[in-house]
């Protein structure tokens, strides 16, 4: 098994009928999501064209979930209504079956509105929030598999690592690296870089230590908060498969925003170095370099007589 | 964003919280003119930049780096006195703990009422990442550095958590008042100012508030002496009068500029430019050519759909640098494709007439291509196949020309 999403889970869209919505659906459905339809208030009953695929679009989440009995729903609307969509998406899917998996892409949310967003899903039994500013989950397949986000797919494969992750980017990179050493992934999951997200660094750490299929984890923090400290401790205590990682940010000086909202050291605290050290305190082996990602997986795979 | 003193005193006003009377100027005059309008009697007189530690600093001659004045808060007992600070403040540069050796050059000054002190207090509201809600924090400790408070002293200051759903209760803005340990009146103007202030941090969608000192006096009022104030970029949209308050001059004029052409840019100290896409991957480049032992001049994300036009604009905001003798550009290549990108890295270095050495790392979608681009556009363009590799190479170029 892979974690939160299946293979085959079925994904609706928020906000399809957009540029960001219809393209990335359309490369959702190219690497095999299977995407059942999508929402756009006032475009209920049109269809989206998405490479030869015609998908239904809902006016409500509670009327594409009643349709379609979907597993998952991936955000694309913008900044401004995001938050809104989140808690509309947690609503309908607590209604309808009872639970379901929110991803959102969106980036540039107001804090505020997060804040309020998290707030009401953490309210909801069942209901698992991804992100938002985030490339999404993926869990690859025999053939295809699921992506839900901005992802590249093919870059993926199949196989026993879970990665997790603040950034995008560098969640590739982490991705080149277990392949480089003939892995692959059970599932892959960014999420993401604002000050406030729903699902963190634990809550993937101990659904990766349940699942079956993922023998080891790479995770990849960033400066900012204290989010790693926390998971090196939750590791340290409670994770017996082997976790190694990369902080980026060593050289990021105090009190600038790089790039992400929440990626900033304050008051002399987020640093990279803290964050590493404490990774390392508990048994996470750390690359200084992403290259060196495969390497390090390598090495604690044989030490833990998996290679 | 950020905006001065002057202008969170005035927001302050507005919305009913304890300010003093104060007069923003410009010219030594005006703060003659605000000092007799404000009574004559003893007054503040305050640099307004966009940074911490101004009372502890010291301001410089920008010619020639003297030192003119220590402290950038003086109080002020008569006319001369406002004069004097007026003119040693106004033109000169504010170096504090916050700004870096460089400083601030001091274009505003406010001048405030005074107020008779009975004690100082630390106040604070900010969004608590790990507990995901606003938090306001306060301490009897005020006018202190906090961060050397919340290492040496942690137990000083008091924090109440506060549910986005509920907003604040009196019984939290009371339970506050009284680890603060105040009586009587102040205990009213505090849960007035505290109460007032939440609200204003919430319907303004401020990322913090820093009240360092809020006083209490002699006549047991509570007053916020200070006013930094921070608000949420995101959330600006829905604020068009606070994009108004909005002092350019208090930002780095490339990062402006790359922020309005979409790209996230940073300024460092070294020599290596870097053009990446992705913020953590950004960093992550930074970090591999100190790694390497170069020193990066910058961090630049270029955002996950930049087009030719981008990267063009990203080129040339790196090379306004004149620090930067090399550039490595880092693209994983997910989205966005890397024969898009190959051709933008040609198109910029010709039309920028780049001389400096140039190494590019593409993976990802269409690298191949992008790779055969590069190689047969015949300029002098290095590439690379892992970012360490990328790394070490243009480490190597730089230092090789130096």
């Amino acid at each position: 098994m892979s974690i939160w999403i299946a293979e085959d889970a079925k994904v609706l869209v928020q906000g399809i009928t957009g540029n960001q919505g219809t393209f990335h659906a359309t490369k959702m459905v190219e690497y095999g999501t299977d995407i059942v339809g999508g929402v756009t208030p006032r475009k209920g009953g049109q269809t989206v064209d998405l490479g030869g695929v015609e998908a239904p679009v809902w006016d409500t989440m509670v009327e594409a979930i009643e349709a379609t009995d979907a597993d998952a729903s991936v955000i694309y609307v913008p900044p401004r209504f995001a938050g809104s969509a989140i808690i509309e998406a947690a609503d309908a899917f607590s209604q309808v079956r009872g639970n379901g998996v929110i991803v959102c892409i969106t980036e540039g949310i107001p804090t505020l509105d997060m804040v309020k967003a998290v707030d009401h899903v953490s309210t909801i039994d069942g209901i698992r929030l991804i992100g938002p500013n985030c490339p999404g989950i993926i869990t690859p397949g025999e053939n295809g598999g699921s992506k839900i986000g901005i992802m590249a797919g093919h870059i993926h494969a199949k196989c026993r690592i879970g990665v997790v992750s603040k950034s995008g980017t560098l969640t590739y990179e982490a991705v080149a690296q277990t392949m480089s050493i003939d892995e692959g992934q059970s599932t892959c999951i960014g999420i993401g870089g604002d000050p406030v997200n729903g699902t963190g660094f634990i809550d993937c750490l101990a659904a990766f230590e349940n699942d079956d299929q993922t023998v080891a984890v790479v995770m990849i923090g960033e400066i900012g908060g204290t989010a790693e400290e926390e998971a090196a401790e939750w590791v340290a205590e409670n994770m017996s498969k082997p976790v190694v990682g990369f902080v980026a940010g060593m050289t990021a000086p105090p009190g600038k925003r790089m790039g992400h909202a929440g990626a900033s050291i304050s008051g002399g605290k987020g640093t990279a170095a803290e964050k590493g050290a404490a990774m390392e305190a508990a048994g996470i082996r750390c690359a200084n370099d992403p290259s060196e990602i495969g390497a390090v997986l390598l090495e604690s795979l044989k030490a833990a007589g998996l290679r | 964003m950020n905006i001065h003193e002057y202008q969170g005193k005035q927001l302050f006003r507005d919305a009913g919280l304890s300010v003093q009377d104060g007069v923003h100027c410009t010219t030594v005059e005006q703060a003659l003119a605000a000092y007799d309008a404000l009574g004559g009697d003893v007054v503040a007189v305050k640099s307004q930049i966009h940074a911490g530690g101004r009372g502890k600093g010291s301001l410089h001659n920008p010619e020639n780096g003297e030192l003119v004045m220590q402290g950038g808060v003086k109080i002020a007992f008569n006319r001369q006195d406002v004069e004097n600070y007026a003119q040693n403040i106004l033109g000169n540069i504010l170096v504090t703990k916050q700004t870096g050796a460089g400083g601030k050059l001091v274009n505003n000054l406010y001048v405030e009422g005074g107020c008779k002190i009975a004690h100082e207090y630390y106040l604070a509201i900010l969004i608590d990442r790990e507990e995901k809600m606003p938090l306001i924090m306060a301490s009897c400790e005020g006018g202190m550095d906090i961060e050397e408070v919340a290492e040496k002293t942690p137990e000083a200051i008091f924090k109440v958590h506060v549910d986005p759903s509920d907003g604040l209760l009196p019984e939290q803005a009371e339970g506050l008042a009284d680890s603060l340990e105040l009586e009587g009146a102040a205990i009213d103007s505090f849960v007035e100012n505290i109460t007032g202030l939440f609200n204003f941090f919430v319907s303004n969608d401020c990322s913090m508030v820093e009240i360092n000192p809020m006083v209490r006096t002699e006549d047991n009022r509570i007053v916020l002496l200070d006013a930094k104030v921070g608000f949420d970029d995101n959330a600006l949209f829905r604020h068009p009068e606070i994009v108004e308050l909005r002092d350019l001059s208090e930002e780095e004029p490339t990062e402006v500029r790359a922020k309005a052409a979409g790209l996230s840019y940073v300024k460092l100290d070294g020599n290596i430019g870097c053009l990446v896409n992705g913020a953590g991957l950004a960093m992550a480049t930074m970090d591999v050519i100190k790694l390497y032992g170069g020193e990066p001049a910058n961090f630049l994300d270029v955002g996950g759909g930049a087009n030719e036009e981008q990267v063009t604009t990203a080129f040339g905001i790196i090379m306004e640098d004149p620090n930067v003798k090399g550039i490595l550009v880092n693209i994983f290549g997910g989205i966005m494709r890397c024969d898009i990108i190959a051709r933008g890295v040609i198109a910029a270095t010709q039309a920028l007439a780049l001389e400096d050495p140039l190494v590019v790392r593409l993976v990802g979608t269409n690298f191949e291509e992008g790779r055969r681009i590069l190689s047969e556009s015949g300029l002098n363009i290095h590439t690379a196949e892992t970012l360490a590799e990328g790394a070490q190479k243009i480490v190597e170029l730089v230092g090789g020309e130096s």
